[in-house]
C-alpha cells in the first residue's frame, strides 16, 4: 500500500484549474519526484499534502487517513510525522542554529535538556554543521541554511520528509552536498522522500519515481530511465530543456510579422 | 544568561510600572481614603442639596471626617436622603449634631460641614442626623433679596 | 456612475471581509491565552521587545508633556489666581486622558508597528507555514504571546507616563514657576480620585493595550507576504492604531465621565 494516495485532485485558483483530476502514488521508502514547470503548483502540492491547502474535490490520503477529513488536533498529530522543507529553509530568524534544530523537540516533547542536546548534536552531525550550532541564521550561506533545516526537519524522526525545491539558487558543492543527503537520509532513516522541483540533473540522479505535472494533469509518469525513453514530446522538451517545442518559446498572440504590418499604436 | 538578563529587565519594568500606579494611589489621588473604610454611616436629610454629590467631604470643624456615601430621594417627605460615611476614628460625635451644605469659595464644589451639638450620647452605625441645613442656592438668595426689597419700597 | 457604485461595493465588502477575519484572529488569540500563561516563559521574552524597549519613549515624551501642561496650565490658572490648582490640572489631564492615549499612540507607533514588520518578516520568510508543518500552531505559539505581553504592557507604560508627568508639571511648576509645592499636592490629592479618575485611566489603557496590539499583530499576518506588503501593513498598523486609540477614546469617556 502506498504511504500517500491522491485520488482525482481537483484545486482552483479563482477560475484557474491548478490540479485537474490528478492521480499520484507515492510509495513508502522510495524517492518520488514530482517535476514539471514553473507556475504548475508543485509547491501547492505539497502544502495540500500537508493539510494547509483545501482541496476543491478528491482526496489525499496519508498512511491511510484521509488529510481533509482530519480534526485540527488529528491533522496536527499527522504533521508531527512529516517533515517539510522549505525553499527559503523557513529557520526562525530570532534563535541559534541550536534552538531552531530543537524547536520540535521543546515544543512537542517534554525531554530533559541534556538529552535534547544529543538528540540535536546528532542530527546537526548528519549534516555536518555541528560546530555551526551557536551561528544566527542570518550568518548562514543559503545552502547551510538549507541543511540545518533539514536537521530540523528530521528531528523528530517522521516518516516522511517534503523537499520544496531543494536544489534551487545553490552552487554546484552545495547541491552536491544537498543531492547526497536527501539519498543517505532517505536510506539511513527509512524514510519517503517526495521532491518538488524543476532541475532535472539532479532530480533523475536520486529519484526512484518521477511525476510529470504541466497543465493541472499528470503527463507522464515512471522511473529516471522511463521517462527518457519517452516518446511524448513535450517530455523530451522538458526532461532536454529544449528552448522551443511542444511549449513555444513565443507568448501565444498575434504573428510578428502581422504585428510589424499593423499601424495600431498604443497610447 | 541572555535568558537571565531578559528576566531581570523585564522585572525591572513591570517593577516600575507597579511603582508608578502606586505613586498615583497614594501620592496623586485620594486613595489613602479608602483604606481606613471600616468606619460608620449615618444620614441626614436635606430640603436641598445643591450641587453635592458622591464622595464629597465631610467635614468638621475644617478637618475632614468622612464623605458623602449614598444620595437618595426620600419618595414620602421628598427630602433629600444623604448618607454620610463617617471615619472609625471620630467616633464621639454627640447625637444632637447638625449637618449644613456649604460651598467652598464662590464658586467651588459643595460639601457637608457638622457641627458637635451638647448631647452625652454619641452617633453609632445607622442613627439619623435630625438638625439640618439646606444648601444655599444663589438664584433663590438673589430672588428673596429683590423681593423684600420691592416689598420694602 | 455605474462604475463608481461597483467600487463602492467591492470597498464594503473588501472591509467586511477584512473585519470578519480579524475578529476570527482575535477569537483564536483569546483561546490561545490560557495555554500561554501556562508557558509564561514566553510571555516574558515578548514583555522584553514589547513592554521594556518602550519604556525611554514613554519615559522622555511624558516628562515633556507634563512640563509643558505645567507651563501653558500655570498661564491660564495664574489669571484667575488659581495658580494652586496647577497639580490638580497636571494630574486630571494626564491620568484621565493624555496619559492613557498619548501613551497608546507612542505604542502604536514604537511596539505596533515593530510587531506587524516582525510577524510579517515571519511570514514572508515561510516561518510561519513553516512552524505549522512542525505541528506547531503559530497563533498560540508566536502571537498570542505577544498580545498577552502588550495587554501587560500598555497600563504599566501609561502608569508610568502619568506618573514621570507629574513629576515633570511639578519640576515646572515648583522649580520654574515658583507654585506652592504643599499646595500642588494637596489639592490634587483631593481632586484626583482613586476610582473615578486613576482606575479610569488604567481601563482605558488595558483597552487600548488590546486594540493596538490585535490591530498590529492582524495587520502582521494578513500582510501579503513582500517587502512592499509588509511596509505597507506597519503604515496600516500606525493608521488604525491612531483611529482606534482616538475614536475609542471618545466613546470610553462619554461611559465613564458621563454626559451622554
Amino acid at each position: 500500500m502506498p504511504l500517500i494516495k491522491i485520488r482525482d485532485l481537483h484545486f482552483y485558483r479563482g477560475d484557474r484549474a491548478i490540479f485537474d483530476g490528478v492521480n499520484i502514488d507515492i510509495q513508502r521508502g522510495k524517492i518520488t519526484a514530482i517535476m514539471g514547470p514553473s507556475g504548475t503548483g508543485k509547491t501547492t502540492l505539497l502544502r495540500l499534502i500537508g493539510g494547509q491547502l483545501r482541496p476543491d474535490s478528491g482526496t489525499i490520503e496519508v498512511d491511510g487517513q484521509d488529510v481533509h477529513k482530519l480534526s485540527h488536533a488529528g491533522l496536527y498529530e499527522l504533521r508531527k510525522r512529516m517533515g517539510m522543507l522549505f525553499q527559503s529553509g523557513a529557520l526562525l530568524t530570532d534563535i541559534s542554529v541550536f534552538d531552531n534544530v530543537a524547536f520540535p523537540l521543546r515544543e512537542h516533547t517534554d525531554l530533559p535538556e541534556s538529552m535534547i542536546r544529543d538528540l540535536v548534536l546528532m542530527k546537526l552531525q548528519a549534516v555536518g554543521l555541528r560546530n555551526a550550532r551557536d551561528l544566527m541564521p542570518a550568518e548562514l550561506s543559503g545552502g547551510m541554511a538549507r541543511r540545518v533545516a533539514l536537521a530540523r526537519a528530521v528531528t523528530l524522526d517522521p516518516m516522511m520528509v517534503m523537499y520544496d525545491e531543494p536544489f534551487t539558487g545553490q552552487d554546484p558543492i552545495s547541491m552536491g552536498t544537498i543531492v547526497n543527503l536527501i539519498h543517505r537520509l532517505n536510506d539511513a532513516m527509512g524514510l519517503t522522500s517526495i521532491i518538488v522541483s524543476h532541475d532535472v540533473m539532479e532530480t533523475t540522479e536520486i529519484a526512484d519515481v518521477i511525476y510529470l505535472l504541466s497543465a493541472g494533469k499528470v503527463i507522464e509518469s515512471g522511473s529516471p530511465v522511463q521517462l527518457k525513453r519517452s516518446s511524448s514530446q513535450w517530455v523530451q522538451q522538458f526532461i532536454q530543456g529544449l528552448p522551443d517545442g511542444p511549449v513555444p518559446f513565443h507568448f501565444p498572440g498575434v504573428d510578428f510579422a502581422d504585428d510589424l504590418l499593423s499601424s495600431e499604436v498604443s497610447a | 544568561m541572555q535568558k537571565r538578563n531578559t528576566e531581570i529587565t523585564v522585572g525591572m519594568f513591570v517593577a516600575a510600572g507597579i511603582v508608578a500606579i502606586f505613586v498615583l494611589a497614594m501620592k496623586v489621588s485620594n486613595f489613602t481614603d479608602f483604606t481606613d473604610d471600616a468606619g460608620y454611616e449615618v444620614v441626614a436629610e436635606f430640603g436641598n442639596i445643591g450641587g453635592l454629590k458622591v464622595r464629597s467631604p465631610v467635614t468638621m470643624a475644617g478637618v475632614r471626617v468622612g464623605r458623602v456615601s449614598n444620595i437618595s430621594l426620600d419618595g414620602s417627605t421628598y427630602n433629600a436622603k444623604v448618607t454620610l460615611s463617617l471615619y472609625s476614628q471620630f467616633n464621639t460625635l454627640p447625637t444632637d449634631t447638625s449637618a449644613s451644605i456649604f460651598t467652598a469659595g464662590l464658586l467651588g464644589e459643595q460639601y457637608i460641614a457638622l457641627e458637635a451639638g451638647a448631647e452625652d450620647e454619641f452617633l453609632k452605625n445607622g442613627d439619623v442626623l435630625h438638625l439640618t441645613q439646606p444648601a444655599l442656592v444663589l438664584e433663590q438668595i438673589i430672588g428673596q433679596f429683590l423681593f423684600s426689597k420691592a416689598e420694602g419700597e | 456612475m455605474i462604475d463608481f457604485i461597483r467600487s463602492l461595493g467591492r470597498w464594503g465588502l473588501d472591509t467586511l471581509q477584512r473585519l470578519g477575519s480579524g475578529h476570527l484572529f482575535l477569537w483564536y488569540m483569546v483561546k490561545g491565552i490560557p495555554e500561554v500563561l501556562l508557558r509564561f516563559s514566553l510571555v516574558i521574552q515578548q514583555l522584553q521587545s514589547v513592554g521594556v524597549r518602550s519604556v525611554m519613549i514613554i519615559l522622555v515624551s511624558g516628562l515633556f508633556v507634563g512640563m509643558v501642561l505645567g507651563l501653558q496650565g500655570y498661564n491660564t490658572l495664574v489669571d484667575f489666581g488659581a495658580e494652586e490648582s496647577l497639580g490638580v490640572l497636571v494630574s486630571l489631564s494626564l491620568v484621565r486622558e493624555l496619559g492613557p492615549v498619548v501613551c497608546a499612540l507612542l505604542f502604536a507607533g514604537r511596539a505596533g508597528s515593530a510587531l506587524t514588520a516582525e510577524i510579517g518578516l515571519m511570514k514572508s520568510t515561510e516561518q510561519l507555514t513553516g512552524m505549522e508543518m512542525m505541528a506547531v500552531d503559530p497563533i498560540r505559539r508566536i502571537i498570542t504571546p505577544r498580545f498577552v505581553a502588550g495587554i501587560i504592557s500598555m497600563p504599566l507604560l501609561a502608569a508610568i507616563f502619568s506618573a514621570v508627568g507629574i513629576f515633570g508639571g511639578f519640576i515646572v511648576g515648583y522649580g520654574l514657576l515658583g507654585v506652592d509645592d504643599g499646595a500642588f499636592w494637596s489639592q490634587m490629592q483631593v481632586k484626583t480620585d482613586w476610582y473615578d479618575d486613576v482606575l479610569n485611566g488604567v481601563i482605558k489603557s488595558v483597552v487600548f493595550g488590546v486594540v493596538v496590539t490585535w490591530i498590529a499583530l492582524f495587520e502582521g499576518y494578513d500582510a501579503s507576504p513582500t517587502s512592499e506588503g509588509v511596509g505597507r501593513a506597519t503604515t496600516r498598523t500606525v493608521v488604525h492604531s491612531a483611529f482606534a486609540i482616538l475614536g475609542l477614546d471618545f466613546v470610553l469617556t462619554a461611559l465613564m465621565f458621563g454626559g451622554i
